[in-house]
């Protein structure tokens, strides 16, 4: 396994916004700022290398029947431990991500990563695919929040970086601007992977 | 001698109609529109931001049509058109670099990423101006007074509003006015200060079968009637039909932006059925909503329904007979 490939795959190739379409509730709802998209991106990168890790090595030993409520157990437990680690050190994250972080119970890269990798390879790769995925869906939450961050609010990781004479376009901060900036994002990265 | 016979199926006869030819015609019916307002506000301003937004609208469909390889379909008139009718619906005062990001919002957003003309299933000049107005509110809510040229942050339907939120009933000296409505005398957009140079042009263009009577006459007589019937419930609190008719965008839109041909439904009886959804939604939305005007939003929404209103009045087949039992 060679993790530069493997690094590419989870930011380019199979990029879980970008490319494979997963995950989409949480990069419109928490990429209104470069922070939220970081906080939001760090969060379910915990607990998707925590969970792929436990899933991966109890592969064995989880019945298939019931293998999708055994999944959500897990990831729920370590969404509890993220939820609680914010709103006690991080509390004005916790209160701009709001129910965004309980609700990664349910986002579908966690559960998705769960079933089509952690609960059929090897506890090491299925955290290496924790670690690549968790980056790509940071990324991908980072470009999309520094375009709606930029233009809706004229400044970068909260720095004004466009000076005061610019008047921000609200429209980008708010909800119909997380759908303009995907597709865009989206778009560009197709025509750039149809050129190659 | 050529003895062969040619056989192809209908339309045999084409009447030479093309895009470019029913633009112009709509360019033309704007005419009287745009000298009325030029003399309403003066001739630099408003000169500017209009030709600001054409060129927004026709330098952003060339460049995406160039980048793209796709033939540039300038020339047809349809993206100057859109700029025209964008600037009808700005402030004559709008700062140049608005005025250019709404004909680039126009083009790219409301028409190019669809597939261009005739794929678009929203009005892209109204695009344009939602993308504005939810980006810019305070630039796009900030009016001149015809004539005086005077800065005013109110239009009378944001007025009216204002005073209805307050008090509960319209203040008088707004009913005063009424009159000079008629005539383009309030702030307002640049192309809804008269209601009769609007009305003018929008007959030009049913008597050049550019545009059919139904949606302009279903969506005037629903607000109309809607808003007569809140009038004659509580006179002091809603403004007459009238007032409704000839401020805001209503004339503009009722003839210029609900009748485009790719948004609107293409049967007679749907085109009914969308003016007066344009007509309720529009008095609904000036008199419950959050903001003082509805129509852009009321048309837009009604485009969005445009493809079920078609499914549902397609006409029935010659002949056809429905089996019974």
């Amino acid at each position: 396994m060679n993790p530069v490939s493997e690094l590419k795959r989870g930011i380019w190739t199979e990029n879980a916004v970008l490319k494979l379409g997963l995950g989409l509730c949480p990069a419109l709802a928490t990429s209104s700022s470069v922070e939220n998209g970081i906080g939001m991106g760090v969060a379910a990168t915990f607990v998707l290398i925590c969970s792929n890790v436990v899933i991966s090595a109890m592969r064995k030993i989880i019945p298939s029947k019931v293998r999708i409520p055994a999944f959500i157990v897990i990831i729920a437990s370590f969404v509890t431990v993220v939820d609680l680690v914010m709103a006690g050190f991080l509390p004005d994250l916790h209160k701009a991500l709001g129910i965004f972080i309980p609700l990664i119970v349910v986002n579908c890269i966690i559960l998705g990563r769960a079933e089509a990798y952690a609960s059929k390879n090897a506890v090491l790769s299925s955290a290496v695919d924790g670690i690549v995925m968790g980056i790509g869906f940071t990324v991908a939450l980072v470009a999309i929040a520094s375009v709606r961050e930029i233009l809706g609010n004229g400044s970068f990781f909260g720095i004004n970086i466009l000076g005061s004479g610019f008047v921000p376009m609200l429209l980008m901060i708010l909800p119909p601007g997380a759908f303009l900036a995907i597709a865009f994002l989206l778009a560009g990265m197709n025509q750039v992977s149809a050129e190659k | 001698m050529d003895k062969t016979l040619y056989i192809s199926s209908s339309p045999h006869v084409h009447e030479g109609g093309t895009t470019a030819k029913a633009m112009r015609d709509v360019i033309y019916a704007l005419l009287p529109c745009v000298a009325l307002w030029i003399y309403s506000f003066g001739i630099i301003k408003p000169s500017v931001v209009m030709a600001l937004c054409i060129i927004g609208c026709m330098a952003s469909e060339a460049a995406w049509e160039k980048v793209r390889g796709l033939p540039i379909t300038i020339g047809d008139g349809s993206a100057a058109m859109t700029g025209i009718l964008l600037a009808l619906n700005m402030p004559p005062n709008s700062p140049w670099w608005m005025a250019l990001l709404g004909g680039v919002a126009a083009i790219v957003i409301g028409k190019q990423v669809f597939g261009g003309l005739g794929y678009n299933p929203f009005n892209p000049a109204l695009i344009g101006r939602t993308v504005l107005l939810i980006s810019f509110p305070v630039q796009m809510t900030t009016w001149m007074m015809p004539r005086t040229h005077e800065i005013t942050s109110a239009t009378p339907l944001s007025d009216v509003k204002i005073a209805v939120g307050l008090t509960g009933n319209i203040p008088d000296e707004i009913k005063a006015q009424l009159g000079s409505v008629l005539f383009g005398g309030f702030g307002g957009q640049l192309g809804v200060v008269s209601g009769f140079a609007l009305i003018a042009g929008g007959c030009y263009l049913i008597y050049r079968k550019v545009i059919t009577w139904h949606i302009p006459v279903s969506f005037i007589g629903s607000a109309f009637v809607l808003s007569a019937i809140f009038w004659a419930v509580n006179s002091s609190k809603y403004p007459s039909p009238v007032f409704h008719l000839f401020t805001g965008g209503l004339m503009l839109g009722a003839f210029f932006m609900a009748t485009d041909w790719v948004t609107t439904p293409i049967t007679p009886k749907g085109m009914l059925i969308f003016g007066a959804g344009c007509g309720i939604l529009t008095i609904l939305i000036r008199l419950f909503g959050g903001y003082p005007e509805g129509v852009a939003f009321s048309i837009l929404l009604m485009n969005s329904a445009t493809p079920i209103i078609d499914r549902l009045t397609m006409p029935k087949k010659f002949g056809l007979v429905t089996q019974k039992g």
